[in-house]
């Protein structure tokens, strides 16, 4: 353990000094994740208003409070990493990583933490503008936080380790973008990105029960809200849980399988 | 003549060039159609608690789709990566090349590369916009549809004169395809009515991102909403862009010293 904390802390301080590099372009990226959901929070709360004030249970200030944190929620649980691996292994990349004695796993989390790290400095004000622009009901409950705290750690894992194993296909196709964007677009619908689960017609709310974007991104949001009956609070811990595990041994598997496969280009 | 001739040479080359890779081309359509599919199921949830959003039917918003991918797709086919090739050659040193052409420089960097496959953005946003014209029942008058063609050409040509100001930029700073992406984010918050953002997004939205004239207004045109004075701003609007642009790039240009001098 003592030994993993070492490599990680290393792994941090190159990473937050590379990134560092990368300032303004980063905060430029961040643009289109902090625009998208006051777009939808917009859109929502212009229906509300048309309608009495609500749509379902929510009213605009709800609706605030909602896309404030799936926006956070979104920001610390996204990866890149479906992008790069296409990349990585057309252009023989993966072959230096593989050369150091430890999992290529463990860079890329040490990478989206000091990712994370730096860019709260600009996802905190950007919810704090948010926050008072749209006069979100956003209130504090001390219980719902810690289970927030507690499923966003389970839930960043669960996308990592789904992500990762879905980059890997780049092992047997080396071009991901369809397979890329069919993910994307489906977890715009069932991650509660264009409207809160909720509000979706029942039988797209039957697939995201099971599927792993709900548990990944609109259950730890909901919590937060203490939107959620203690039931349904045991019943997405259990769900995240599975995909933890499910995640992991695909990952494992996925991984001994692809490495096999590959032959670095240019060797 | 001249110049129309040049564009269909270029068009030309940009079919050949691309012909070699036809899996692109799938590729191209399926992802468009994709985002045709994933635009056309969000209309639907949001209309599934609503009959109009911000005085908008849901034709409405689907004519206003229509025009989204359309100017999307034009932007992906060809201005897109003429200006992405502009840095490029800047940065290398190749513009040289460019202006050493006996004909206008803006221009021949204006089309110097069409991206083929990208039109099926524009096919899927036409047919969008048509389906949504045949789905409201009343044909369009004749002035409608001169007040469309005209706020069109004209929202086209304040995107296009954005996007060379944009590019321009590289002459005095040479890494800034960054800037290209706060484009491409701002863009996407187009798909919806200007006329539904608080008042300072909308402000950015039409002035610091002219995205309002590009989308909203020529939408407006087709469903009866345009205003005198909106199709008036935006005819002033692209003239005092276009000539803004073409400034701004002379004054680049002169500062353009190549790369290896």
């Amino acid at each position: 353990m003592k030994h993993y904390l070492d490599i990680y802390f290393a792994f941090f301080k190159t990473s937050l000094a590379i990134q560092f590099q990368y300032r303004v372009a980063m905060a430029i990226w961040m643009i289109g994740r902090i625009l998208e959901p006051i777009v939808y929070l917009v859109v929502w709360s212009t229906v509300a208003q048309a309608h009495g004030g609500r749509v379902g249970t929510y009213t605009p200030a709800d609706f605030a409070a909602y896309y404030i944190v799936l926006m956070i929620v979104n920001q610390f649980t996204f990866t890149w990493i479906m992008h790069e691996y296409d990349y990585r292994i057309r252009h023989g990349e993966l072959s230096n990583l593989l050369l150091k004695p430890i999992h290529p796993i463990h860079s890329d989390i040490a990478d989206n933490i000091a990712y994370k790290i730096l860019m709260s400095l600009i996802i905190f004000p950007a919810a704090g503008l948010v926050h008072v622009l749209f006069s979100a009901n956003l209130i504090f409950h001390i219980h719902a936080f810690f289970a927030f705290l507690l499923a966003l750690f389970i839930a960043f894992f669960v996308r990592f380790f789904i992500e990762w194993t879905l980059a890997l296909i780049a092992f047997w196709t080396t071009r991901n973008e369809a397979i890329n964007q069919m993910y994307f677009t489906l977890g715009l619908f069932l991650s509660g990105r264009i409207a809160p689960i909720d509000l979706l017609p029942d039988w797209v709310r039957l697939i995201a029960d099971v599927l792993p974007f709900r548990w990944a991104v609109a259950f730890p949001v909901e919590l937060m809200l203490n939107r959620l009956s203690p039931e349904q609070i045991w019943h997405g811990f259990m769900m995240q849980s599975s995909y933890l595990l499910i995640g992991f041994i695909l990952l494992k598997l996925t991984w001994r399988a692809g490495i096999k496969k590959y032959s670095a280009v240019g060797s | 003549m001249h110049h129309l001739q040049l564009i269909w040479t270029f068009f030309r080359i940009g079919i050949l060039n691309e012909l070699a890779y036809r899996v692109n081309f799938y590729v191209q359509f399926l992802q468009s159609l994709l985002s045709l599919g994933t635009a056309i199921a969000g209309l639907t949830i949001v209309f599934s608690h609503t009959e109009s959003l911000g005085g908008w039917q849901a034709v409405d918003i689907l004519a206003l789709l229509g025009v989204f991918m359309f100017v999307g797709g034009l932007i992906r086919l060809v201005i897109q990566p003429s200006m992405a090739q502009l840095m490029d050659d800047v940065r290398r040193g190749t513009f040289d090349f460019t202006l050493t052409k006996p004909c206008d420089a803006q221009f021949l960097t204006s089309i110097s590369q069409i991206h083929i496959w990208r039109i099926s953005d524009i096919v899927l946003g036409l047919g969008v916009l048509s389906f949504a014209l045949i789905d409201r029942g009343l044909p369009l008058t004749l002035l409608e549809t001169l007040s469309f063609a005209m706020v069109m050409f004209t929202g086209g040509a304040i995107i296009y004169s954005f996007w060379l100001m944009l590019a321009t930029l590289t002459f005095w700073f040479l890494r800034i395809e960054n800037i290209l992406i706060i484009f491409q984010s701002m863009y996407e918050a187009g798909r919806w009515p200007i006329g539904i953002y608080p008042h300072w997004l909308r402000f950015v939205l039409t002035f610091l991102v002219p995205v309002a004239f590009a989308i909203t207004v020529p939408a407006e045109a087709l469903s009866g909403r345009l205003t005198t004075e909106n199709l008036i701003t935006s005819f002033f609007l692209s003239l005092f862009m276009l000539a803004l642009s073409r400034w701004f790039w002379k004054r680049g240009v002169k500062n353009y010293a190549g790369a290896s001098a």
